[in-house]
């Protein structure tokens, strides 16, 4: 790695004593020698392992559970129904405000995605609760099923959410986030070229060298002591405190060493019912993902679809973008709305334009619902983007590098959700790459600055 | 049928912190009697190096050397309220409000050393290494050693400082949609180059040279350690990864790393990391979140270098061999 320290030193301080150091971490060496404790590592006399009987449909009505055999299985303490979770029916982001709650914890009457959690089965070891969670029978009524988001919009499509009662989240500016910035039409009227491009993602994993897991000790006062590799402290407590309509005074979580996050582990899941295993047999409860599980029953990076219509004149400039992305939450919630949202603040991306129309939906389908992941509601927003300016620039002959510095913003310019840029730096990050790959462009394009003109 | 070279721009910007902000952190900060300083936190280290990272700004803050600095963290009995380790949000929110800690338990220890010396606090500095001086007169000095000693068993006062950063809530307007994402923004540049084999599809990524503005590199080995991961996590994006090959299509998901493709030691690109920084105005030191930005660049610039070698647009992720060995297929049949 290089520090370019030509770049910006005027309104930088190269003096400091302690930042700007490359001291070595204090935590690598324990993590190279294996001596850093991780949530798994807690082990209690007495513990039991949680296990879930899991929905073998993408769609179906629960008929009747049938525990009797399970419960006969030899090391079976607990098992654990919907009837069993005090508010049994939640969503994560209700504590900033952004409901309705659709989500069980333990299915009520109803699967609505291949994978998702029916029964809870607790026993002294992994194996029993393995072997017990087999021998729980459930009758479903498999109903139809709809995995594609264009699909899930029309009308008498099979409804995913009743919660929602439409196969979409509905925003308070209605079926989805709008930027409108602009004349949009009048752009593409008054363009040199029109483009419209479709752009497609699928699901993918997080991948963290540690699966998602929790053990949980009881401290014999009423209190729980939750180990756990969440990114979210508190957001886990309180949100397991509603769950289980428990005072987050009973709660204490200890956490912070974790194997990996990459934003699969903000989804509060595995807490709060192994806390409420806990509560009810009085013992240790871990509950940890196989890999199988962090893989499948985990939530994915969505899937997205980016659809893309740019105006752009022969000299360079593009006058008009209008953009229509939707995001394939899966069967509930989660963090999806939330990502959706934050595409409709990210696009047109770092280039002014303007007259820009945004639309962003966040659609319910019966596939894991997925959830946060590094950069979600950018960064398939930046592979269209940026896969469609190169379209653009080939189309009136442009250089990629050239047409993406002829559109750059900078200081001052103003954005379509109505912020005036500051503290860009997107111009000087181009110049840099132009000598470092040896991706010459014309001196003009190099004599430029984020700066304000005359700043 | 050949092996087919071409090359792929992309540039990019990336809001640090929640989208929309009203994400809070907070931070206490407080010295031990012989002068050491712990940090009091919630906030999660994912393995990202954020102890260390608190620890290095509560030291710059205070004015000693990070090797007197224990953070604790993550343990809800003690630590005060943080949102969570998501949004490049850690290093940016938890820092703001490590500075504010630091600097009020700061100016605790320069009015001890002050009392001490029989000075003005005011005409007090620290010299980064564990004392404190007299401006201009350096001959007139203290330990920090000394001074919390002082504080602790002589003038009983508590050397802390509690620290909080909240950016208010933006509240997106209907019809509009005018509203605040971010107040600050991460940048990068990435040109990739690439191999394509026309005849299996399989594409080779030989060089990937990323350009990343970060506001400032508060430790620049650990930001190397985010950036170099993060470019690998892209490339991996753009060519391998999916638990759904044929979405929207549910089945054939990997469930272990021998069905669940990724890039191992023998497919890394050569790698080359430039790092400006231009710092933000609400950063601590001027620090932006590249946390979540520096995986993104890499995927459509493979993208568009894959365009340039064999002229074909794969639009869909991630960019496999059978979906190029299609629309080459297209193409000639066209």
């Amino acid at each position: 790695m290089e520090l370019r320290k030509n770049y910006f030193a005027d309104v930088r301080r190269d003096d400091l004593h302690e930042i700007g150091q490359p001291r070595p971490r204090s935590d690598s060496p324990g993590h190279v020698t294996g001596k850093t404790a991780f949530f798994a590592d807690r082990n209690f006399p007495g513990m039991l392992h949680l296990k879930m009987v899991r929905s073998p449909h993408h769609h179906a009505r629960i008929r009747s559970i049938d525990t009797s055999e399970a419960e006969k299985h030899p090391g079976v303490v607990k098992i654990l129904t919907a009837k069993d979770v005090p508010h049994n029916v939640y969503t994560i982001l209700i504590l900033i405000q952004i409901g309705p709650e659709d989500e069980t914890v333990l299915a009520d009457g109803k699967v609505r995605w291949k994978g998702e959690a029916v029964v809870a089965v607790l026993a002294e070891t992994e194996r029993a609760a393995q072997e017990a969670a087999a021998k729980v029978k459930v009758d479903y009524e498999v109903l139809p099923a709809v995995f594609d988001m264009q699909e899930a919009l029309k009308p008498g499509a099979p409804l995913v959410n009743e919660y929602h009662g439409q196969n979409y989240y509905l925003y308070d500016s209605g079926e989805c986030r709008k930027v409108r910035f602009g004349d949009v039409e009048a752009g593409f009227t008054g363009a040199d070229h029109v483009l419209e491009q479709s752009y497609q993602s699928s699901p993918i994993e997080h991948a963290p060298t540690e699966t998602t897991g929790c053990v949980v000790a009881p401290e014999g006062n009423d209190r729980f002591t939750c180990y756990t590799n969440t990114q979210a402290m508190f957001f886990t407590l309180d949100n397991t405190s509603i769950i289980l309509q428990m005072p987050g005074s009973k709660l204490h979580f200890v956490g912070g060493t974790v194997g990996g996050g990459f934003g699969g582990k903000v989804d509060v899941i595995v807490e709060p019912i192994a806390i409420l295993g806990a509560k009810l047999t009085g013992r240790p409860v871990c509950f940890i993902y196989s890999r199988e599980e962090e893989m499948q029953i985990s939530s994915p990076r969505a899937a997205e679809k980016v659809v893309i219509k740019d105006g752009v004149m022969k000299d360079g400039r593009i006058v008009a973008r209008k953009v229509t992305g939707y995001t394939d939450a899966g069967a509930y919630s989660r963090h999806s709305p939330y990502g959706a949202q934050k595409g409709a603040g990210h696009y047109p991306g770092p280039y002014t334009i303007p007259n820009v129309w945004i639309d962003t939906y966040c659609v319910y389908t019966n596939r894991t619902p997925s959830s946060a992941m590094r950069g979600f509601g950018v960064t398939i927003g930046d592979f269209a983007l940026e896969v469609q300016m190169d379209k653009l620039a080939r189309l009136i002959g442009m250089d990629p590098l050239e047409f993406r510095f002829i559109n750059a913003y900078r200081d001052g310019d103003m954005k379509a959700h109505r912020q005036p840029t500051e503290g860009a730096a997107l111009i000087e990050c181009m110049q840099e790459a132009s000598r470092a790959a040896n991706w010459p462009v014309a001196e003009k394009y190099m004599a430029m600055s984020s700066y304000v003109k005359g700043a | 049928m050949a092996i087919r070279r071409g090359r792929g721009v992309a540039a990019i910007n990336y809001p640090t912190g929640m989208n929309l902000g009203g994400d809070p952190t907070q931070a206490l900060v407080h010295s031990t009697p012989t002068g050491n300083f712990m940090v009091t936190l919630s906030s999660v280290d994912l393995g990202q190096g954020m102890k260390q990272i608190m620890a290095q700004i509560c030291a710059e803050t205070i004015g000693v050397p990070t090797d007197r600095v224990v953070v604790d963290t993550a343990d809800t009995d003690t630590g005060p309220h943080c949102m969570g380790t998501f949004a490049s949000r850690g290093t940016h929110r938890a820092g703001n409000a490590v500075i504010q800690a630091a600097r009020e338990a700061r100016q605790v220890m320069l009015e001890v050393a002050a009392e001490e010396l029989e000075v003005n606090a005011s005409d007090l500095e620290t010299d980064g290494q564990g004392n404190i001086l007299v401006k201009g007169a350096p001959q007139k000095s203290i330990s920090i050693f000394d001074v919390a000693l002082s504080a602790h068993f002589k003038r009983g006062r508590s050397i802390s400082g509690r620290g909080m950063f909240l950016i208010p809530r933006s509240y997106p307007e209907k019809e509009t949609g005018a509203m605040k994402p971010s107040t600050c923004y991460a940048h990068a540049c990435t040109v990739a180059e690439v191999e394509v084999d026309d005849e299996t599809g399989e594409v080779t990524v030989l060089t990937v040279k990323n350009v990343f503005e970060i506001g400032r590199a508060l430790n620049p080995k650990m930001v190397e350690q985010q950036l170099v991961g993060g470019s690998w996590m892209g490339i991996s994006h753009a060519l391998y990864e999916t638990t759904e090959p044929y979405y929207p299509n549910r089945d054939h998901g990997g469930t272990d790393f021998n069905q669940y493709l990724m890039p191992g030691p023998g497919d890394l690109a050569e790698t080359e990391i430039i790092v400006l920084e231009r710092p933000s105005a609400d950063g601590p030191y001027g620090a932006k979140g590249p946390g979540e930005m520096c995986a993104n660049p890499q995927i459509p610039a493979v993208a568009n270098a894959v365009f340039d070698a064999v002229g074909v647009r794969i639009d869909t992720l991630p960019i496999t061999p059978e979906r190029i060995l299609r629309a080459l297929k297209a193409q000639a049949a066209n």
